[in-house]
């Protein structure tokens, strides 16, 4: 074992382990970050989600003192992100390269090693990321994943209470996606925080215990998955309601939960909050038959959330 | 291992020195005895070029310069070409670090970047040193050079030590290019400047203008002071000024751009 704090810790109030509070970033004329607000709680599992260009990338610099805001300011663990870098309570796994191709596994594991004050053991961390085998291999000669994993091994050697991952799975297989988010989730079940950036919806839903959606800058919204997929207003009801007229359609707003209806023909489309009382409505009130009811996903938040033209071709 | 969620350990030491660390420079060190280009150009060439510009010549070994004869001079400027090749080949491998993102990585440890360019100097003496070495070396074993000891030993150590001024212009070269292919673009440079720096050809060989614009150059300070101990006339003011002041404007280049560099990375 490597040297750790004696005896239990003292009782006290834990800082988040990330806060940031009006956060800019300017590149020239170009807002990157604007006046974001964050506080991600220590244990918490977060998925940075949003288009390219929403300033995911920007916002995490500046969580790692890799680049300095403009404005407002950015804590880790209640103190300033090079501090925390330096103390080995924040790493990062990054999007590509950051590897020596001349070096090889074993050396850039021993290398990161060398410069903290405290880190696991090296041999541990190449076995703990599967990594033994191919000590001796240059780093240049690696497979993708090899490398992606060594990045990982490289994030874990100084016991981060933070990792932050940027785009982490980007060209894995979907394979090594799986076997990749269940090692960080293994992690992350030992209480340490997590901030992943990434545009993959379904990564988000499915390994984040919270999303927080950001675009032109800003949060735009915030909360678990299911919480972000209500926002878009649950359900789409659709039905076939020969002669319908713009009347019947609007008293169709009287239905509890309807937010929207519209008419397309004699087809009429309505967004409700719930749609079992919609379609008892409109099978036992009206002549509509052919119902269809889907389910708006996080897709859908995400594309109305962060501005960007639906998929579904909707009208309103 | 701690089970359930437990409390994040907040109180943690950060590295002394900066994270300066004996392990990083022995795997530095390690890289570029490892780079076949590398070796060639820094521990190879010169003592190739030593022979081939006729170190071993009967002519060479019966002209006399100073306190020792022709092939004591070429051995000097060749040992100071080496180490000229292995400070800026050390100093400008961090175009290839930035290029492959490895300056970006090490900002993710508690590496001070002083830290870093001092490893990167050390390794750069220590490369220099190894040149010197096989140049002296080689000269040694010929049995062509006539020095005398003591003047072995200081132009050894004056062509090793005043080659810093090269770590500082590969340093300052690797983070204005950001390119693998640096060095393609130094060889080339740095043997005009090891010309203008009477390595190759004594310096009044050149024309009036020639010889006149060389004294201005990086290399003149380093080449004048090494050869000193055997032409007894090399050691001038201007000599060491072409020395400090090449390097802290070398030095003041590589802070100036090493700054923009950490701000927009």
């Amino acid at each position: 074992m490597t040297q750790t704090q004696q005896g239990a810790p003292p009782v006290r109030t834990t800082p988040p382990a990330v806060e940031l509070r009006g956060l800019t970033k300017r590149f020239g004329a170009v807002t990157a970050v604007d006046g974001l607000d964050l506080t991600v709680q220590p244990g918490e599992i977060v998925a940075f989600l949003g288009p390219n260009g929403a300033g995911k990338t920007s916002t995490i610099d500046m969580v790692l003192g890799l680049s300095r805001p403009d404005g407002g300011t950015a804590e880790v663990f209640g103190r300033a992100p090079r501090t925390a870098v330096a103390q080995g309570l924040v790493t990062a796994v990054m999007q590509s390269g950051g590897l020596l191709k001349d070096l090889t596994v074993g050396e850039t594991v021993e290398l990161t090693a060398a410069l903290f004050a405290h880190t696991r053991p090296v041999a541990e961390v190449l076995d703990r990321a599967g990594l033994t085998d191919v000590a001796g291999r240059r780093v240049g000669k690696c497979s993708g994943g090899q490398q992606q994993r060594l990045r990982f091994a490289m994030a874990l050697l100084p016991e981060p209470e933070l990792i932050i991952l940027d785009e982490p799975t980007t060209g894995m297989d979907v394979e090594g996606r799986r076997e990749f988010w269940s090692a960080i989730r293994a992690d992350a079940e030992r209480g340490r925080t997590v901030v992943f950036a990434t545009h993959y919806l379904d990564e988000a839903d499915a390994y984040a215990d919270r999303i927080v959606l950001v675009s032109g800058g800003k949060v735009v919204a915030d909360g678990t998955a299911a919480e972000i997929k209500a926002l878009s207003a649950g359900r789409q009801v659709s039905a076939t309601w020969p002669g319908v007229g713009p009347a019947d359609a609007a008293g169709l707003y009287n239905v509890a939960g309807v937010e929207d209806v519209e008419l397309r023909g004699d087809t009429v489309l309505a967004r409700t909050r719930d749609s079992d009382v919609l379609a008892r409505h409109l099978l036992t009130a009206t002549p509509a038959h052919d119902l269809q009811i889907t389910s708006r996903g996080l897709e859908d938040a995400f594309l109305a959330l962060t501005g960007q033209p639906s998929t579904t071709g909707e009208t309103r | 291992m701690t089970a359930a969620v437990a409390a994040p350990d907040l109180e943690r030491r950060v590295p002394p020195l900066g994270g300066f660390s004996p392990t990083f420079l022995k795997l530095e060190i390690r890289r570029l005895l490892r780079n076949r280009r590398t070796l060639v150009f820094t521990l190879v060439m010169p003592p190739l070029f030593f022979l081939l510009f006729g170190g071993l010549s009967d002519a060479y070994q019966h002209d006399t310069v100073g306190r020792g004869n022709v092939s004591a001079y070429l051995m000097i400027s060749f040992a100071v070409y080496g180490s000229m090749l292995a400070n800026t080949a050390a100093g400008a491998s961090v175009a290839v670090e930035r290029a492959q993102g490895w300056s970006r990585q090490l900002r993710l440890t508690p590496l001070n970047p002083l830290a870093y360019m001092v490893t990167k100097v050390l390794t750069a003496m220590v490369l220099g040193a190894i040149s010197v070495g096989i140049v002296y070396a080689v000269g040694a074993v010929s049995g062509a050079v006539q020095l005398p000891t003591w003047a072995w030993v200081v132009s050894g150590l004056v062509a090793w030590l005043c080659a810093i001024v090269f770590a500082a212009f590969g340093l300052f070269i690797g983070y204005l290019v950001p390119s693998e292919n640096v060095m393609q673009l130094l060889g080339p440079a740095l043997a005009l400047l090891a010309l203008m720096g009477g390595i190759f050809v004594p310096l009044d060989q050149l024309s009036d203008t020639l010889q006149d614009l060389a004294r201005f150059t990086p290399a003149y300070g380093v080449g004048a002071l090494a050869r000193a101990a055997l032409t007894e006339d090399g050691a001038t003011v201007g000599a060491v000024v072409n020395v400090v002041v090449w390097t802290v404007l070398f030095a003041a280049g590589a802070i100036w751009r090493f700054r923009r560099d950490t701000a927009r990375v």
